[in-house]
């Protein structure tokens, strides 16, 4: 599935399904467990309908009414203000960017005695 | 933007290379794969299909590593019985904000289970794999990471593969 068509086109996958939501939501929205399973099956469908290699099915749905978050959408998800200042970018960060603090102290503590074997090429 | 322009899709290949230019990058070199793509039939109904997960929106489980922001071509072993309350998202490169309430809209695992428990799926492979999207080498990529995740998936025994990319 994929929400980005110009680099799955020249990516070129054997099947694609696009999904036109902004990034981050590529298996659908937040909290919506009924439309996500309407729209996963709907792309599962790709796997019986596509039949030429490369081709893409479009699903046919809409994000929103409003179309405004087609505006800045590369800015929008580094940033999150919609706004460019320079190098919005995020700082490409080496060391692991866990989403809680007591994620890293888990991980440390899952680790004390050497590699879990599921974290590959990370230990 | 005309309503029209704002009905066709966002192409980020452009975005990118307007961000690039104009912080005096030289221009991103986006993968373009030439020739037919292999192709492969379906030999399984989807009913009876086993699925294999591949996502990279950056989805780790507690207790291992995260991943971090620099070329990470690590990738993580999800046991699909997990539960999602243990998934976590970590990213640069999108607002991660949605995915860190619901990881289903980047990585379909309590997605998919509800297809398998409506019998519109045959089932989900053991183990789903996961890494970070964002990572400058496609050397890298290509010869080391895609391949041994091709090795751990066709491992797993699927019928088909979803990779979910954000």
């Amino acid at each position: 599935m994929t929400s980005a068509l110009s680099i799955t086109r020249s990516v070129a996958p054997p099947r694609a399904a696009f999904l036109d939501f902004p990034l981050g939501h590529t298996t659908g929205k937040k909290n919506q467990p009924e439309a996500q399973k309407r729209l996963l099956k709907n792309a599962l469908g790709a796997f019986d309908e596509l039949q030429r290699p490369g081709e893409i099915k479009f699903l046919n749905e809409r994000w929103s009414d409003d179309e405004t978050w087609r505006e800045k959408p590369m800015a929008k998800a580094e940033t999150g203000s919609g706004e460019p200042k320079g190098d919005f970018r995020t700082p490409r960060l080496e060391t692991p960017q866990y989403q809680y603090p007591a994620d890293q102290t888990e991980a440390e503590h899952q680790h004390r005695n050497g590699g879990c074997g599921s974290c590959v090429g990370a230990e | 933007m005309t309503e029209a322009k704002l009905a066709e899709p966002v192409d980020y290949i452009a975005e990118t290379r307007a961000t690039y230019d104009s912080l005096g990058y030289p221009p991103y070199q986006w993968v373009k794969s030439e020739g037919q793509p292999p192709w492969t039939p379906v030999q399984t109904r989807l009913e009876e299909a086993s699925v294999a997960l591949i996502a990279s929106g950056g989805i780790y489980q507690r207790g291992q590593h995260a991943f971090h922001f620099k070329d990470d071509a690590s990738y993580r072993v999800i046991d699909t019985s997990v539960s999602c309350d243990d998934l976590r998202v970590t990213h640069f490169a999108y607002d991660v904000s949605d995915a860190r309430t619901d990881p289903n809209v980047v990585f379909p695992l309590g997605t998919l289970r509800a297809l398998v428990a409506e019998n519109s799926l045959g089932a989900i492979t053991p183990q789903a794999f996961t890494f970070m999207g964002g990572i400058y080498s496609a050397r890298k990529v290509r010869d080391e990471l895609a391949p041994a995740l091709v090795q751990r998936v066709a491992d797993q025994r699927p019928d088909i593969a979803l990779l979910v990319p954000v």
